[in-house]
């Protein structure tokens, strides 16, 4: 367990006024509330850190036993030695949704837990025990591009329950699904809390994903480049075979139309392929090919 | 009218130990709008979450309604923008292969 330096959280000098704590803790407030931040994880951290220095340091009493705790914090092995035994056994709990409000080890080692064991606390979080609304749960979901080319049945488990989802084709990249109700219980009969998926789709294809359109480079070989000819491509679902004109250029887009991504929600309905062809340039010539390449120089020169 | 999803002020007014001029100053400045069956105000369940979260914004800030009403606007923006560049950052990926 670690020593928090309060005074350095809410950024006042030891000495600091009253009115001169009730500032800092209002604008430090005002710039991390999770309300103003949504979804940022390292805000919801620092209000945290800056509630419960503003809970100590706000109070007289307690900003009095602080002060002198601080000073023999150095010395007090033995109680440090049980405050690590004690964050050993908390931290071997699984965590799932960190709900908000948590005090440090600190605090409840000094404090005794609970910030509403204490009174006086002259402002602090309008808490959760007011909320009518059951809590939004926030969870993330990873899947290969791969996974969300069809729509997939997947169970997850949320809080110890098993929530059964269909995951509908052409799930896009950070894309948030709400799944009402299934948030934490409402308190005086109040609604359940929803629960946030935000998906993240990792692509280990080698196709690259723009919407509902897909883009991939094809290599050609020269010869066909050059005379035509026919080439077999990957789609993401299969092979095609496509024709090369003859005097392909490198770069040349080709677009595939309905050989993209299922556009999310919309049954059989898919976007396009976009393929650039790469001519492949011969290197490590025969005796023979360089010859004939430079009699084809010779030609194209006269 | 069917008042599934909604839920009556009066019960809020309680929970939450506020005035009904609460919840005709929300609706107001048009950060929420109510909805009256047979005289009575309701705010459909959905937008419980907003109240609350003015409410919380209203006693840790000191947020008055006109200044929460900014916040919820810009908000918005933010979000717009992040999916905005969320999607910008993917098409980028096609360009930098």
């Amino acid at each position: 367990m670690e020593y928090i330096d309060y005074y350095k959280v809410l950024g006042v000098k030891k000495d600091a006024t009253e009115a001169e704590i009730k500032k800092a803790y209002r604008k430090l407030a005002r710039k991390h509330h999770p309300d103003i931040n949504p979804d940022d994880k390292d805000a919801e951290k620092k209000f945290q850190q800056v509630n419960e220095a503003n809970q100590v340091l706000s109070d007289s009493e307690n900003r009095k036993k602080y002060d002198k705790f601080g000073k023999d914090w150095k010395h007090a092995e033995e109680f440090d030695k049980a405050g690590q035994q004690r964050q050993y056994t908390r931290s071997g709990q699984a965590g799932g949704f960190a709900g908000g409000g948590d005090f440090s080890d600190f605090f409840e080692s000094m404090f005794g837990g609970q910030p509403s064991s204490f009174g006086g606390a002259s402002s602090g979080s309008w808490g959760r025990s007011r909320q009518f609304k059951g809590q939004d749960y926030q969870a993330e979901l990873r899947l290969e591009l791969r996974d969300v080319y069809k729509t997939q049945k997947r169970t997850i488990t949320v809080n110890n329950k098993n929530i059964r989802l269909t995951i509908p084709a052409g799930v896009a990249n950070g894309q948030v699904i709400k799944i009402a109700g299934y948030g934490g219980e409402g308190a005086n009969g109040g609604p359940k809390g929803d629960l946030y998926i935000t998906f993240t789709i990792e692509n280990r294809t080698s196709f690259q994903r723009d919407g509902d359109n897909l883009y991939a480079n094809v290599d050609v070989d020269l010869y066909k480049a050059v005379l035509g000819g026919e080439i077999t491509v990957s789609t993401f679902d299969g092979k095609v075979k496509l024709k090369v004109p003859p005097g392909t250029q490198n770069g040349t887009k080709v677009k595939l139309k309905g050989k993209g991504f299922p556009v999310y929600k919309k049954d059989s309905s898919f976007g396009d392929l976009y393929l650039t062809y790469q001519v492949a340039i011969p290197t490590k010539l025969t005796e023979k090919e360089e010859e004939l390449f430079n009699e084809l120089a010779k030609l194209s020169a006269s | 009218m069917n008042t599934e999803n909604l839920v009556p002020i009066n019960v809020l007014c309680t929970h939450y130990r506020v005035e009904m001029s609460f919840f005709s100053s929300l609706e107001e400045i048009g950060l929420v709008d109510l909805e009256a069956v047979e005289n009575t105000k309701y705010i459909p369940s959905e937008k419980l979450g907003d109240v609350e979260k003015i409410l919380r914004m209203q006693q840790d800030l000191n947020l008055n309604l006109e200044a929460i009403d900014i916040v919820f606007h810009l908000l918005d923006k933010v979000n717009g923008l992040q999916s905005e560049l969320q999607s910008i950052k993917s098409r980028l990926r096609i360009y930098e292969e």
